[in-house]
């Protein structure tokens, strides 16, 4: 992954004399004290953050914080104070009006929380807009604008006006104008926000579902906490103007960067968020080649009865309890081949917890984790699960693997 | 104590004027005249039928058969009344107005709406040409443009442009934040931004102004009549100076349903622009 946008030092000054209170930035003064002298308030305050190619990277906080202003900065609706935003390399604050105009044309396009359609123009006339300020022929815009408006679900309704669409439907034409402009990037601002929370959760369900076959990077400005957990790669917390955190939602659950961060986090359906690789524990195991001695001692060293049995390729075959192996010896086997396996069934790493603990609560043996080539990375245990829910996460005290059968 | 010699100024000015530029004024007067004359001509020229058959089918496409069926009715009642002279030329003079009055105001209320120092300086002088008393300025008028239907225009136009600048300044000052910056954010050129989205947004409300101002041009007929702009004002006139009062009421009542048909006429362009937007 390479970077697409790189934010530095962004700093917006609402107000006449933005000058007197950036070279109070520069002395570190605080929003409250330069409020109080200048009357300027400071709406973004010396943000700096990285967003890769292909990437959904969501910009949470409390309404007021400075979330869309940071969002606006990123095409120049509003125009920053100081410090830089590079897209591609490219620092367009220092862009002229025209070439700015190109980079929104062809780099960019944005999703509205009040949808923002053309009331007097259809779905498709709303959709064309883009490549219609581009000089793009009507027959070819059109044909673009027809798919796009498919790839929402949207076939049948061009010719309606925006006041004939539900909420869901408006925003949904806002996400078709704006990927008919194909852009790199896709800024949206609280897109979702202005939705009931079913039609949310299937507008996040599509949108991640667009994402998996368009692969744009996308900045999401929100203030609600499970959507960000829910489609965030990369979650930046901001406050007062300010970046608290930036990281991954598993972070952001397990390590709260400060106690803001922490608060907010505290009501989330962790099961919703975590994932199997964030509560499974290093497990032994033996390949089918390995001979009997080596089953049990692993087993004895894991203080287990059972063990994971692998292929040479690490991918996984069953599981072998000591019962079967000491009845085994009994019998005078000596390879694993010619035993019988318990066969398991294993979920992904990035498998959430909500869905393994449907799985583990019907089964007595610990779960297998797999990763994405189906090697056996892990495994989880119900009491580690617990633990996870319980809010005690953490790779460090996550319990290892601790067998028990029959 | 000193009185400023405002009065004394403004005679000095008009004297000044008429001296330097009366030449100039004649020959404005008179191509203005020539175009005037030209489309009253244009428009005698359509037997009366042809013309009523012509409101109705855009009465009929505007707002439907009601307002169809009642124009077809108060133009028949005009004609039948022998008003069809004086109703071409009314018609004439309103139509002049407001297209004046729209080539005119729209784009000074466009500018007014970009520029809030520009809309500072606007607003008194708004205020000096709606509320100075007409004859104030029809003297003037006269003395530049001559008699006819020049200075009534100019009449006409200085009393019925505001509402056409103050409602476009209105209108686009009232497009949502949101929906400019979907024109700026898909990067449209500030002309763009104009034309395809700030004027067909405030257009409802651009339209508000232009329907009253052709309301306002109407209430001027009477006033125009008197510098010899003739129409329904004249046979008003006709009516008071003769003590005729039927004279007087009959071409008030002309006056009232021009003015009802080219208020719902204007009225049913709007939603007629989003159906055919619909039909393309």
């Amino acid at each position: 992954m390479s970077a697409k946008i790189e934010v530095k030092n962004l700093v917006k000054v609402f107000g006449s004399q933005p000058r007197k209170a950036l070279s109070m930035i520069e002395k570190g003064m605080s929003k409250e004290q330069i409020l109080a002298e200048t009357g300027q308030t400071v709406g973004v305050n010396d943000v700096s953050f990285t967003v890769e190619t292909g990437e959904i990277f969501v910009v949470m906080g409390l309404s007021g914080c400075g979330k869309s202003t940071i969002l606006r900065c990123l095409n120049r609706l509003i125009e920053p104070s100081s410090g830089s935003v590079l897209i591609d390399g490219q620092d367009i604050t220092k862009l002229k009006a025209r070439e700015l105009r190109m980079v929104r044309q062809n780099k960019t396009a944005m999703v509205f929380q009040q949808f923002a359609l053309l009331p007097h123009r259809t779905v498709l006339h709303n959709t064309v807009y883009g490549l219609e300020v581009q000089g793009v022929p009507k027959e070819q815009r059109e044909k673009r604008a027809r798919e796009s408006l498919a790839m929402v679900g949207l076939n049948g309704w061009e010719n309606s006006y925006p006041d004939e669409l539900s909420g869901g439907m408006k925003q949904r034409v806002g996400l078709a104008r704006a990927l008919t402009n194909d852009p790199d990037i896709l800024l949206m601002d609280e897109a979702f926000s202005a939705l009931d929370p079913l039609i949310r959760e299937e507008m996040q369900d599509e949108l991640l579902k667009l994402q998996q076959a368009m692969n744009k990077t996308i900045v999401f400005i929100t203030h609600d906490l499970s959507e960000a957990l829910k489609i965030g790669d990369r979650i930046a917390f901001v406050r007062d103007g300010s970046l608290v955190q930036v990281s991954s939602p598993e972070d952001i659950i397990n390590h709260p960067a400060d106690a803001y961060v922490a608060n907010f986090v505290r009501g989330v359906e962790r099961s919703k968020v975590l994932l199997a690789k964030d509560v499974m524990g290093d497990t032994g195991s033996i390949t089918l080649s390995d001979e009997l001695g080596k089953a049990i001692q692993v087993m004895e060293e894991g203080g287990a009865a059972g063990v994971f049995v692998i292929d040479r390729d690490s991918r996984l075959q069953g599981v072998l309890t000591s019962e079967t192996v000491f009845k085994a010896i009994k019998a005078g086997a000596v390879s694993i081949r010619e035993l019988e396996l318990i066969q398991v069934s294993a979920v992904s790493v990035e498998t959430k917890i909500q869905e393994v603990i449907n799985i583990i609560a019907r089964s007595k043996l610990p779960l297998a984790v797999v990763d994405n080539e189906n090697r056996l990375a892990g495994s989880i245990v119900h009491s580690a699960v617990l633990a996870a829910l319980a809010g005690k996460g953490g790779e460090e005290d996550v319990p290892t693997t601790n067998w028990t059968t029959g | 104590m000193y009185r400023l010699p405002i009065g004394q100024l403004v005679n000095g000015g008009v004297q000044w004027l008429l001296e330097h530029y009366g030449h100039a004024f004649d020959v404005f007067s008179g191509s203005i005249a020539h175009l005037v004359d030209g489309f009253r001509t244009g428009l005698a020229w359509i037997p009366w039928w042809a013309l009523i058959l012509l409101v109705i089918v855009l009465a009929w496409r505007s707002e439907g058969w009601r307002l169809a069926l009642g124009s077809a009715f108060g133009l028949l009642l005009i004609y039948n009344l022998s008003l069809w002279p004086a109703f071409l030329d009314t018609l004439v003079l309103v139509i002049i107005a407001a297209l004046v009055s729209i080539v005119l105001g729209v784009p000074i209320g466009i500018v007014a709406a970009y520029s809030s120092r520009f809309h500072r300086i606007m607003s008194p002088i708004l205020d000096f040409m709606q509320t100075m008393p007409s004859f104030v300025y029809l003297i003037p008028a006269l003395m530049f443009f001559g008699l006819g239907t020049v200075p009534a225009v100019f009449a006409t136009v200085v009393f019925a442009m505001p509402p056409a600048i103050r409602l476009t300044n209105l209108g686009i000052r009232q497009v949502p934040v949101d929906l400019v910056e979907v024109g700026e954010a898909f990067g449209s050129s500030p002309v763009q931004l104009l034309w395809k989205i700030q004027l067909p947004v405030a257009m409802p409300t651009i339209m508000a102004g232009i329907n009253q101002t052709m309301m306002l041009s109407l209430s001027m007929v009477v006033i125009a009549a008197m510098i010899g702009a003739g129409g329904f004002g004249a046979g008003v006139l006709a009516g008071i100076s003769q003590m005729d009062i039927g004279k007087g009421f009959e071409n008030g009542l002309a006056v009232v349903i021009l003015a009802m048909i080219l208020d719902r006429l204007s009225q049913g362009f709007i939603r007629n622009t989003r159906t055919a937007d619909k039909k393309k």
